[in-house]
């Protein structure tokens, strides 16, 4: 669930107000979005990808996060780099290649293929390139 | 509709084409419908571009380049996991619309497919939050309007019965809304029964709930009980990615005959009892870095919690996808995605998917196909038949169709009434034991209760504003939650995803979609027009020639 929104991070853009389908967040008297409705968050993770300023941290938990829990220790979080992170790897933000250029799902899928549609038998994780087949993925 | 403490007048607009929904098919509908010359309004629950299942998470398509070969295999590796319930005539046009819409998705579209090493892409998935927000990008070029955070919340019809606009409630302006509509596209996603499953807790079955009381029938809703893998204490599912895993047992030893495809009944029936471990340990270095870049979003919980899923065993659970990747929905009646109800179409999970994938989708990557093609139909349709409209139809009453959770038929309950309708839907259709792992013994006391919960959303569950919302969101779970289970009761058999205990065969003649309609009183019959498959399509193709 959504667990912080950085007070010295947000530029005010209302941005997570906005993209939140849940309709979490609303508007803050100072400008800086405040969790008005956390018990709905889905922990989708979208608001964290479309901010700006990488102000928001949504912990791995689909409850909220109990009390001193490291998920709500926003300088920890911003020194192990944590904040930001998805919005990095998925590639928006200026100057970044979008993580779909980067794609390779398409490699696990024929591989996913090749072994059958089950998965590989325990002993066959070597990652050789052998029988990749064309047959359709069964990515969910 | 009445709003108490509303800070602004009601909103008043008239369209060509409504589309409720925010995901891909209503994406579709919407860019398709305006290409088509209609005047376009997307009225959704959240927010279009992070809406719904697909855009926080990544998924295949089913994209077969068009040659025989390749198309005949594809069609044919699902029929018998779908209990041959799929139909060859719709397969074939959505391989067709599919591999055009994913063109257009690159060329119009933009979006950044990877490079195939030849010069080309390879168009065989979509990220989502990439995927949706080029989508949205695309209908603010065509000059759409778009209602965020505006979830619909009944159906107009004229005094014919046609569906001829929308009423709904813009949650962040706190006001209500109306829009007078030719036609009107439902795409609101399936039903997961607010279980946290990734991206789904918009999808509560609103537009079946609003198409049943227009007088639309389902079909397949015994096919419902998709549960998807996730960390325990996640959201994150993506069910696939296991099938690289080793599950095991809170002893260390290898649970046998746990999968992510065949063998998921396995992890639930032990979860009953005991927790079930995981390790991703068969995937090598080049397909755990397949999976990096492939889906980002699974690492997120695994990285935040600093465990490395590929080498250190952690706790699963299975977490009820219900409708969204099972494949029951709104019953689709002919091509251009029409239910039986005049000027209401329908697109995406909204609609049944038997028609593509039987009663067993394991996989997003047919339901993604069908919210391009379905989407692209529903919208060229409702165009087509908001156009050739008599221009008085601009002046047709708007009665209100909604019932249950606005207008109850005794005393309102009290404003947070929907909160204790949710728990009672949620306690017979969540657990594995009577929702997953069926038997008759077990669905029909389930069924019960959930009758006697909709005896009491009619007669008194009740909301206004906000509130109106949340009280069809759960009327709207009870329903679907009833249509499941009178199905599944129906169904005299095993099939498809549906699997019972107590009958654990599969009869021939059986093999019929099942319909279900009404709301108070549920009728089931089997469609009169029965699955195409591959021998009756191979005939009807020689007949055409």
């Amino acid at each position: 669930m959504i667990e912080i929104v950085s007070r010295d991070r947000c530029v005010r853009c209302d941005i997570c107000v906005k993209v939140c389908p849940m309709d979490v967040f609303e508007p803050g008297t100072d400008g800086v979005p405040v969790i008005a409705r956390q018990p709905d968050c889905q922990t989708c993770f979208m608001c964290e990808a479309h901010c700006p300023a990488d102000a928001l941290f949504v912990a791995p938990l689909a409850g909220p996060a109990p009390a001193g829990s490291p998920y709500t220790d926003e300088a920890a979080l911003v020194a192990s780099g944590a904040m930001g992170r998805y919005r990095h790897v998925i590639g928006w933000g200026r100057g970044r290649t979008p993580g779909s250029r980067l794609d390779k799902n398409f490699v696990f899928t024929a591989r996913l293929a090749a072994s059958g549609g089950e998965g590989p038998s325990r002993t066959d994780a070597s990652g050789d390139d052998a029988g990749v087949s064309e047959r359709q993925p069964e990515a969910s | 509709m009445t709003v108490t403490g509303t800070s602004s007048d009601p909103l008043d607009l008239s369209a060509g084409v409504l589309v409720a929904g925010g995901g891909p098919a209503a994406a579709w509908a919407e860019y398709k419908a305006a290409q088509a010359g209609a005047d376009v309004v997307l009225a959704d629950k959240g927010y279009c571009g992070t809406s719904g299942a697909t855009a926080s998470a990544g998924t295949g398509v089913w994209y077969v380049p068009p040659r025989p070969a390749e198309r005949e295999r594809a069609m044919a590796s699902r029929e018998a996991l779908g209990g041959h319930l799929a139909d060859r005539h719709w397969m074939a046009r959505v391989l067709d619309q599919t591999y055009e819409g994913m063109g257009e998705l690159a060329d119009a579209g933009r979006y950044p497919f990877p490079p195939d090493g030849e010069g080309g892409q390879v168009r065989r998935g979509v990220q989502g939050p990439e995927y949706m927000r080029r989508m949205r990008i695309l209908l603010r070029r065509a000059g759409v309007r778009i209602l965020d955070h505006s979830p619909v919340v009944e159906l107009l019809t004229d005094e014919d019965g046609a569906v001829a606009g929308v009423a709904g409630y813009q949650r962040q302006r706190d006001r209500p809304y109306r829009v007078r509509a030719g036609a009107v596209v439902l795409a609101t996603g399936g039903c997961a029964f607010l279980s946290r499953a990734l991206g789904c807790d918009v999808n509560t079955g609103d537009g079946a709930l609003m198409a049943a009381e227009a007088g639309a029938e389902l079909s397949g809703m015994e096919f419902s009980n998709a549960y998807a893998i996730a960390p325990e204490f996640s959201s994150v599912t993506k069910t696939a990615y296991y099938s690289f895993a080793t599950f095991y047992r809170e002893d260390g030893t290898v649970l046998e005959g746990a999968g992510s495809q065949k063998g998921r009944s396995v992890i639930a029936r032990t979860l009953l009892t005991e927790k079930v471990y995981c390790r991703i340990d068969r995937a090598g270095p080049d397909v755990q870095r397949a999976m990096r870049l492939g889906q980002p979003n699974f690492f997120l919980p695994f990285d935040r919690m600093g465990v490395d899923p590929f080498t250190r065993l952690f706790p699963v659970t299975l977490l009820l996808e219900g409708t969204v990747r099972g494949t029951g929905g709104i019953r689709v009646a002919d091509d251009e995605c029409a239910t039986s109800v005049p000027g209401l179409y329908v697109a995406g999970d909204a609609a049944t998917r038997e028609l593509v994938c039987g009663g067993f989708t394991g996989g997003g990557s047919h339901n993604a196909a069908w919210a391009i093609s379905s989407g692209t139909w529903a919208g060229r349709g409702a165009a087509r038949f908001s156009a050739a409209l008599a221009p008085s139809a601009s002046r047709r009453p708007l009665i209100p169709a909604g019932g249950a959770g606005l207008r109850p038929t005794g005393r309102p309950a009290a404003r947070d009434g929907y909160r204790e309708v949710v728990a009672a839907v949620q306690a017979e259709v969540h657990p594995y034991e009577k929702n997953y792992l069926r038997h008759g013994d077990r669905l029909g006391p389930a069924l019960a209760n959930l009758h006697a919960t909709w005896d009491r959303v009619r007669s008194s569950l009740y909301g206004t504003g906000a509130g109106a919302v949340h009280a069809r969101q759960a009327a709207a779970m009870t329903a679907h939650a009833r249509w499941m289970y009178t199905a599944a009761l129906a169904r005299q058999e095993s099939r498809g995803m549906h699997k019972r205990e107590d009958l654990p065969g599969s009869d021939e003649s059986w093999r019929r979609r099942l319909l279900v309609e009404g709301l108070d009183e549920i009728r089931v019959r089997p469609d009169p027009v029965a699955p195409v498959g591959p021998q009756e399509y191979a005939d009807h193709l020689r007949a055409a020639s």
